[in-house]
């Protein structure tokens, strides 16, 4: 799938995040969360492995965390994707 | 560097004072006798009343480099330490230490007077940014927290020496007799300025609702005090309440709630003359009601409720379920209403509350304690000063206190807080040690400290789901993943001390 439009997804509260995806020509991953300083490694892990099942490539995604669990990310950046990206109907 | 018995690493020396290690919560006892102060005079006819602040601080002899005091009964609403170190620095002094009962994020205004040298310390403990920018090393102020009782200790043993105390004082006469019942800043209870009123060096009376002589009810008495000066206001009484002083919504702290009344029940001290305190966050609140709910049930009648308090304790005094209340702060403005008029609603002193080193705490007669946590560790020690991310950010209060004197601790806590697991395999701060607490309750179960065998074969017997706190552990960090721990620099920033004024722990700037 390839990120070709501005979108996003998620919301602010505590235990939530945004995501927020746009076209770039390289991939580029931003994380800023409240346990950044603990948790970075683990947030950043679930993106990069929600990203790999779609087989992004390219685009800018940018992570704003609120201590999310691992479920939430996974659910949000999908959600994120399917509003990005051309292909809608591949996802499942 | 010294090691104290929980395994903490102390430094030996803090600022100029010899670090004495923390062994265990009972045992430590100073030999000495009370502070003392000179004595004064006032002849008839001689006045206290005074212009200004500015005035009131050159008549006290306030020098650079001497200790002050305020109160922190208006909590987020105080206007007057703020007010203070402003006249203070037109003065021209510097290097003056704080030892007020609390600071509060009101006070992030202190912030370029710690930069400009007017403020070099803080005998007490923090909320809010000024401890955050201690602890990123972007201040350079030592920092000693002390508990409720703590506190009152060190100004009564002399280990802690009050040059001026200002008191905020919402009722107040020409002569310097007090109360904070009435008047537009009320805050209802005076606790925490009892111990200054009695032994800082010079006292003064701030007032907004200057009252002829002499002022009724008297809480704390003239004779205490050597000046008073009217300002325009001290503060906004409604920002005593903080947010959290209602019963949570949340179902999974409404869980923990029921979970801990579950454990009040079993442990076989609800019944006739039971004592109880909380604290005022939503889960506390939520204890309480059920404990309410309990007691009119069975028509249990309590003796007393105790330490901060909230509307649900007036409301529990006046539905006959508590003889008494021993208030040394309102937590909210029922609260505050109350004590005016119950004769039962009995003010406190931070003293009489809490402190180790005198002839019987108020805590020391309670049968049980609500308490939260920012973090607990596998021994049950208790971190509330430090968040997961390694500032300083909360002031201990009555804690450490309560818990030392309950016959049953409770420590209220959701298993996991956003990402992070509560309980670890060790707490960042060490706040209270794991021997004063006795049964940590989450929303997934409840673990129960060993020396309380008894209680914990009863929640097994009345089939409570009792966790071992190793597994309960395991269960958050599979929820979370493992958090990657923060990092340290050496660098000392504050002391953490135990309310006999031994130091439990210490706090060091994070690596950022």
């Amino acid at each position: 799938m390839e990120i070709v439009r501005k979108a996003q997804a998620g919301t602010m509260q505590s235990s939530d995040l945004m995501v927020f995806l746009e076209p770039a020509p390289q991939l580029r991953v931003e994380i800023d969360s409240t346990v950044k300083k603990q948790f970075e490694h683990l947030i950043r892990r679930q993106v990069e492995t929600v990203l790999e099942r779609f087989s992004i490539t390219n685009g800018f995604i940018r992570v704003s965390d609120r201590g999310a669990l691992d479920y939430a990310i996974a659910a949000r950046l999908e959600t994120g994707l399917f509003r990005a990206c051309a292909d809608q109907g591949e996802l499942s | 560097m010294v090691t104290n018995n929980l395994g903490r690493q102390l430094p030996e020396t803090f600022f100029g004072k010899k670090v004495q290690p923390y062994q265990d919560p009972y045992s430590h006892k100073p030999v000495g006798n009370h502070a003392t102060r000179p004595l004064r005079r006032h002849n008839p006819g001689d006045n206290k009343l005074l212009r200004g602040l500015r005035e009131a601080i050159e008549a006290s002899g306030l020098k650079s480099g001497m200790c002050i005091a305020t109160h922190h009964h208006l909590r987020n609403g105080d206007a007057l330490l703020n007010l203070v170190i402003r006249e203070i620095d037109n003065l021209g002094l510097r290097d003056i230490r704080i030892a007020s009962s609390s600071v509060h994020p009101v006070h992030a205004e202190l912030i370029p007077y710690i930069q400009k040298g007017v403020i070099s310390g803080f005998e007490c403990g923090v909320n809010g940014l000024i401890g955050e920018m201690v602890s990123r090393g972007e201040l350079n102020c030592p920092i000693i927290v002390r508990t409720h009782g703590g506190r009152a200790r060190s100004l009564i043993t002399g280990e802690v020496v009050v040059d001026v105390a200002f008191i905020a004082a919402p009722s107040c006469d020409s002569y310097g007799n007090m109360n904070g019942f009435f008047g537009p800043s009320a805050c209802g209870s005076l606790g925490y300025a009892f111990t200054d009123a009695q032994y800082a060096r010079q006292v003064i009376a701030v007032t907004d609702n200057l009252t002829p002589a002499p002022l009724t009810p008297v809480s704390i008495s003239q004779s205490l005090v050597d000046y008073v000066v009217e300002v325009n206001s001290l503060g906004d009484p409604r920002k005593i309440v903080s947010t959290t002083t209602q019963i949570t919504r949340d179902p999974v702290g409404l869980q923990i709630a029921r979970y801990a009344a579950q454990v009040i029940d079993a442990s076989g001290l609800l019944r006739d003359g039971f004592s109880f305190q909380t604290g005022a966050g939503g889960i506390s609140l939520a204890v309480a009601e059920q404990v309410r709910r309990m007691m009119s049930q069975a028509r249990i009648k309590g003796s007393f409720g105790c330490g901060g308090i909230t509307g649900y304790f007036v409301d529990m005094l006046e539905e006959g379920l508590f003889r008494t209340l021993f208030d040394v702060q309102c937590f909210d403005l029922k609260a505050v209403e109350s004590i005016g008029r119950n004769l039962n609603h009995q003010e406190m002193s931070a003293d009489t509350y809490a402190n180790p080193f005198n002839a019987g705490a108020m805590v020391n007669l309670l049968d049980c304690v609500i308490l939260g946590a920012t973090e607990i560790d596998v021994n049950f020690n208790v971190n509330v000063n430090t968040e997961s991310n390694g500032y300083l950010l909360h002031n201990t209060g009555g804690h450490s206190d309560a818990a030392a004197g309950a016959k049953l601790s409770i420590i209220t806590a959701p298993l996991l807080r956003g990402r992070l697991p509560i309980i670890r395999d060790t707490v960042t701060t060490v706040t209270t040690p794991g021997r004063t607490i006795d049964v940590i309750v989450t929303e997934r179960g409840i673990a129960v400290n060993d020396h309380q065998q008894e209680l914990k074969q009863e929640l097994i017997r009345r089939k409570i789901p009792v966790r071992d706190i190793h597994e309960l552990r395991a269960e958050a960090c599979r929820i979370t993943g493992e958090p990657r721990p923060v990092e340290f620099t050496d660098d000392v920033v504050a002391l953490i001390e135990y309310r006999d004024g031994t130091i439990i722990d210490a706090v060091r700037k994070v690596k950022e």
